[in-house]
């Protein structure tokens, strides 16, 4: 087919898959494929949106006042006391949560790379989208900005980082989320990175469902409310703390 | 109607491509838009300049073998419409269109307009079959379909395999091809057999030439035949299902 001085990479006309080596694990060969990073990145994700649910909830309890929230932190750490040691259902929290999103970010880095390939080098001079939204085009970037955060919300508030929150005092929870809910600045950064959750949410809250194939003609209506409903419950929820601290209504 | 054509132009696989500017004048509103590209290379070997290369067979919507980007939409401005089956009544005279082939890794270009499919037969022969005896055709309505199913997979049998989906797709990906070719047999009875060891080939054969699906949906708004993403979700499924229970069996 081709009239190319030099033999194309791929012969044109019959294009041939190339050799796959089987690997004796199937959980390795099931990682290796595209679909089993999008099955983790579902899982993770799910994983993560609990995680984010709960610490809402019981961050909550700021609007009860500070004894409320000092109490429920303290009870966090001795959650299971006796049978798990001080500290042990925090610390088997954080193990999960790194775990998720350390799968949930390495795998997305790799999906995008395949992706950025085999989309091809040519452009199109015109591209009309026509489904795609907001949320979905901004999937990477919306991540990005809700890793960044979770960077400088633990440096604001479980680090006690002087530069972030100068006010920061070991167990004193209901000071250092106000004190840090209080600066403009840092209300600021709480208000667009759950923004910016939100809109994270909302795509991927629906594509778990197709990723890992949840599927049905009974429910598939309801794919799309859930995200919208998730998503916003996230974002107002954790958006009304700092909202609320700036207002004066807390604090 | 006299239009402007501005279209890509690429004289073979390996060489760089680019648009050029034509005029193509006397274009009856009942023609379609294969019909109009046809007048053009009559026009262009008038002037004894080499016609553009297109790929058509049916011409009336059933094949699959035409289809370009036109104005930036695969197969053109009308929904659920194949590039054949789009008419020039969807234009105005003085009118400029750009047409551009198919872009993905997974489809290099030929020439000019026609892109190498071949990637969609190494999936079909991977998976999109039953294996069955041949000899006298059964008697219709020999195994019990429900009405339901046989409508979804009717719905995933519509595919005429043109790749729009792998060409609206931002990341090149061919769920909504391997999805639909999949689904229709594994919904159905006579699927049942080979139903994993499909979903295996299919998604390892579809991974070797095309990207992953981010959900995005734009293949399901440019497929000439309406078919739905909810045929990428039975792909995913039935593919978990048959490494995990692979995984069993080890």
């Amino acid at each position: 087919m081709t009239t190319s001085a030099t033999p194309p990479s791929r012969s044109v006309g019959n294009q041939q898959p190339p050799k796959v080596q089987r690997r004796d694990n199937v959980l390795t060969e099931l990682y290796r494929s595209a679909l089993g990073k999008k099955y983790l990145m579902a899982i993770s994700g799910l994983v993560l949106m609990a995680y984010v649910l709960i610490h809402m909830i019981g961050n909550f309890k700021l609007f009860e006042g500070e004894a409320s929230l000092n109490e429920y932190a303290i009870w966090l750490r001795e959650l299971g006391e006796p049978l798990i040691p001080e500290y042990g259902a925090i610390w088997a929290t954080r193990v999960i949560l790194i775990l998720a999103f350390g799968v949930h970010i390495i795998a997305a880095a790799q999906l995008t790379r395949m992706n950025q390939i085999s989309r091809g080098r040519s452009r199109y001079a015109e591209r009309h989208y026509a489904a795609v939204d907001f949320a979905g085009r901004t999937m990477r970037w919306t991540g990005v900005i809700v890793g960044l955060f979770v960077i400088y919300h633990l440096a604001d508030l479980t680090w006690g980082v002087q530069a972030v929150n100068p006010e920061w005092e070991y167990l004193e929870v209901y000071n250092n989320v106000v004190a840090s809910f209080a600066n403009p600045v840092s209300a600021a950064v709480y208000i667009v990175a759950n923004a910016a959750l939100g809109v994270h949410l909302y795509h991927g809250a629906w594509s778990l469902f197709q990723s890992m194939g949840w599927n049905s003609p009974r429910f598939n209506h309801w794919r799309r409310w859930f995200a919208i409903g998730f998503a916003l419950l996230i974002a107002v929820g954790n958006i009304s703390m700092p909202v609320a601290v700036q207002l004066g209504l807390v604090g | 109607m006299d239009l402007t054509l501005r279209i890509w132009r690429q004289p073979h696989h390996d060489a760089p491509g680019d648009f050029v500017r034509y005029q193509v004048t006397d274009v009856p509103r009942e023609a379609s838009f294969l019909e109009m590209l046809d007048l053009l290379n009559e026009q262009l070997m008038a002037r004894n300049e080499e016609p553009v290369v297109f790929e058509s067979d049916c011409r009336e919507g059933i094949c699959g073998t035409c289809g370009v980007m036109i104005d930036g939409r695969p197969h053109g401005p009308w929904q659920n419409t194949a590039t054949c089956q789009l008419h020039m009544r969807a234009y105005r005279d003085g009118d400029e269109i750009t047409v551009e082939p198919w872009r993905a890794a997974g489809f290099p270009v030929i020439k000019d307009l026609a892109v190498d499919r071949s990637a969609f037969d190494r999936i079909i022969e991977a998976g999109g079959y039953i294996s069955t005896p041949t000899g006298a055709a059964p008697d219709a309505n020999m195994i019990p379909v429900d009405k339901a199913t046989a409508d979804r997979a009717f719905e995933a049998a519509a595919c005429i395999g043109c790749g729009a989906c792998v060409a609206a797709c931002p990341n090149g990906a061919a769920q909504l091809f391997a999805g639909a070719k999949v689904a229709q047999l594994n919904m159905l009875p006579q699927g049942q057999p080979e139903r994993y060891q499909r979903a295996t080939e299919v998604v390892d054969t579809m991974e070797a030439f095309f990207g992953s699906c981010t959900n995005h949906g734009e293949c399901q708004a440019a497929c000439p035949k309406d078919i739905s993403v909810d045929v990428i979700a039975w792909l995913n499924r039935d593919y978990r299902k048959a490494k995990l229970s692979g995984a069993r069996a080890s």
